[in-house]
């Protein structure tokens, strides 16, 4: 049909409210998709990372072990050498302790006087869990501690995927909600041009001319608003990236990058927020009309 | 073609509630080319009858013959296309106060898919019959009642339709533009177009002599 408002229907939907609407459901979508990335690479990242790890703890290291024969440290690294399983134990260095630390005490840990344990890291390839193997430690030098990065493993992958199913609920709520939005803003267009609808249907427009003029406008105030929200969400995406660099060991710095701090995936899922609400917008909009335009004969 | 059989009319105010009969057993049949006054006293039930004849309203009871088509078992798109081949000149003009005079006259061949061309050649020609050449661009507010009345007779001839239905079309019209606008009727008449119009104006039907449809209280009391 013509561009031109031939049916008198162009100015038959909100072109403020609704668009702004759906901009603050965008903006939280955009929260919720990046939220579902981000979980799925950090269990990514942290499962990798904490399947096979053992990091020992060795508190006191320099004071003399059990045997007393030689430090606790010396006592332990003995000790390693000679367990089933248990491969390349390696004392890390202070950089790379502080690396460690960093997220949680801040950049130079080991600089601030406190009593740190030694760690030594290593990889478990025993078939069991190492559990036994604190205790065998234990005897050589008490208190120190064996974290298994197995249990952590399991418990980082039920923490993530949990959230990864709270944040699919937030994007299901968040597109009904919207749904229902359009629905009310079609609603309320119906309603102000009654008139001129019954004239148009009477004069024999068909209901999916009719449905076609609100769908059309529909789906471009939705797509606007949806892209005016998700870009407002990105900043907001940068600084949340930023904060949760440290803990997904992408390596970037907290606080710099701005907008480069956000992952890949993220750049590519994000476009379809706009592409999304358009399609809940047209085939909302679609449903509404048809359905009101049922009540003339 | 035209033809009712025994058709019965009820308006249910609310839902639920049984609506009074509007129209008694109505019958008649109109042929292709005919020409029919359709009178009797104000709430006898003209408009209810001519609401059934363009697919405002679905009888209670009885068979309605329009164009061709049996209304009653047709589709909503197949009555959008037959509402398409008849124009209706509204009791009360029903034209879109958005939409210059034009534009309201235009929408016909627009919902036709016509092209502009043709639609700016049409629809300047049908204004110009009905003396409203010079106010194209006029939205109906800043038109007079009988002008308003004129818009809605060109938008209900200018697609050419195979059935006119007008309700009172010379209402607001003085001596003058009734028979100016009955020369354009009878003028679409004589070219195949069946027409029906409902009026009180009782001169005018007098000087245009043809048959007449008279009901009351939603009675048929003639037929010829
Ligand atoms: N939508 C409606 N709902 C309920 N009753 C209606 C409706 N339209 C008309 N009526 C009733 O139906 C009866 C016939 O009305 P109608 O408008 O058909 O009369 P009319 O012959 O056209 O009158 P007039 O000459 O004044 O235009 C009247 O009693 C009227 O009150
Ligand atoms: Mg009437």
């Amino acid at each position: 049909m013509a561009k031109r408002d031939d049916l008198g229907l162009r100015e038959a939907l909100s072109d403020r409210l609704l668009p702004m609407l759906v901009a603050a459901m965008s903006f939280l979508a955009a929260l919720g998709l990046a939220g579902t990335l981000a979980s799925a690479s950090l269990a990514h990242a942290w499962q990798n990372e904490a399947s096979a790890t053992l990091t020992i703890q060795v508190p006191q290291p320099d004071d003399p072990g059990a045997t007393g024969k030689t430090t606790r440290l010396a006592a332990v690294q003995a000790a390693l050498a000679q367990m089933p399983g248990v491969e390349n134990p390696r004392l890390m260095s202070q950089d790379e302790e502080n690396k460690l630390l960093a997220p949680w005490l801040g950049e130079d840990a080991t600089q601030l006087g406190l009593d740190l344990p030694s760690v030594i890291s290593a990889r478990w390839a025993g078939a069991s869990s190492p559990d036994a193997l604190g205790q065998s430690l234990g005897k050589v030098a008490p208190g120190t501690l064996v974290d298994a990065g197995a249990i952590w493993a399991a418990r980082v992958a039920a923490l993530t995927g949990s959230l990864q199913d709270c944040a699919a609920v937030v994007l299901l709520i968040v597109a009904a909600v919207a749904a229902a939005v359009v629905a009310v803003a079609a609603r309320a267009g119906l309603a102000q041009r009654r008139d001129t609808i019954t004239i148009v249907h009477g004069l024999g427009a068909l209901d999916g001319d009719i449905a076609a003029r609100f769908s059309s406008r529909a789906t471009v105030l939705v797509a606007a608003g949806a892209a005016g929200g998700t870009i407002a969400a990105l900043p907001v995406l940068a600084w949340l990236a930023a904060l949760a660099a440290p803990f997904a060991g992408t390596g970037i710095q907290p606080g710099g990058g701005g907008l480069f701090n956000l992952p890949l995936p993220l750049w590519g899922t994000l476009p379809i927020l706009p592409l999304a609400a358009a399609g809940i917008g047209w085939v909302t909009s679609q449903i509404t009309v048809r359905r009101w335009l049922r009540g003339l004969p | 073609m035209v033809r009712f059989e025994d058709v019965w009319l009820k308006y249910s105010t609310r839902p639920g509630t049984p609506g009074h009969d509007v129209l008694r057993g109505i019958s008649f049949e109109i042929p292709d080319g005919g020409f029919r006054w359709l009178t009797g006293p104000s709430g006898a039930g003209k408009t209810s009858l001519l609401k059934l004849i363009y697919l405002a309203e679905h009888p209670a009871r009885g068979f309605i013959d329009i164009l061709g088509t049996r209304a009653a078992h047709i589709s909503r798109r197949e009555a959008a296309l037959l509402r398409r081949r008849i124009g209706v000149v509204y009791q009360d003009f029903r034209l879109l106060p958005q939409l210059s005079a034009y534009d309201n006259v235009a929408l016909p061949m627009r919902l036709a898919h016509r092209g502009e061309t043709q639609i700016n050649a049409d629809v300047t020609e049908i204004l110009r019959w009905v003396g409203l050449e010079d106010r194209l661009n006029a939205r109906p507010d800043e038109l007079s009642g009988g002008a308003q009345q004129r818009i809605a007779i060109a938008r209900a001839v200018v697609a050419r339709p195979k059935l006119l239905v007008a309700d009172e079309p010379t209402g607001n019209l003085d001596d003058e533009q009734a028979q100016r606008l009955m020369l354009l009727i009878t003028a679409l008449n004589r070219l195949g177009t069946t027409v029906i119009i409902a009026t009180h104006n009782m001169a005018l039907v007098e000087r245009y002599p043809a048959p007449r449809l008279r009901i009351e209280a939603g009675r048929m009391v003639q037929n010829g």
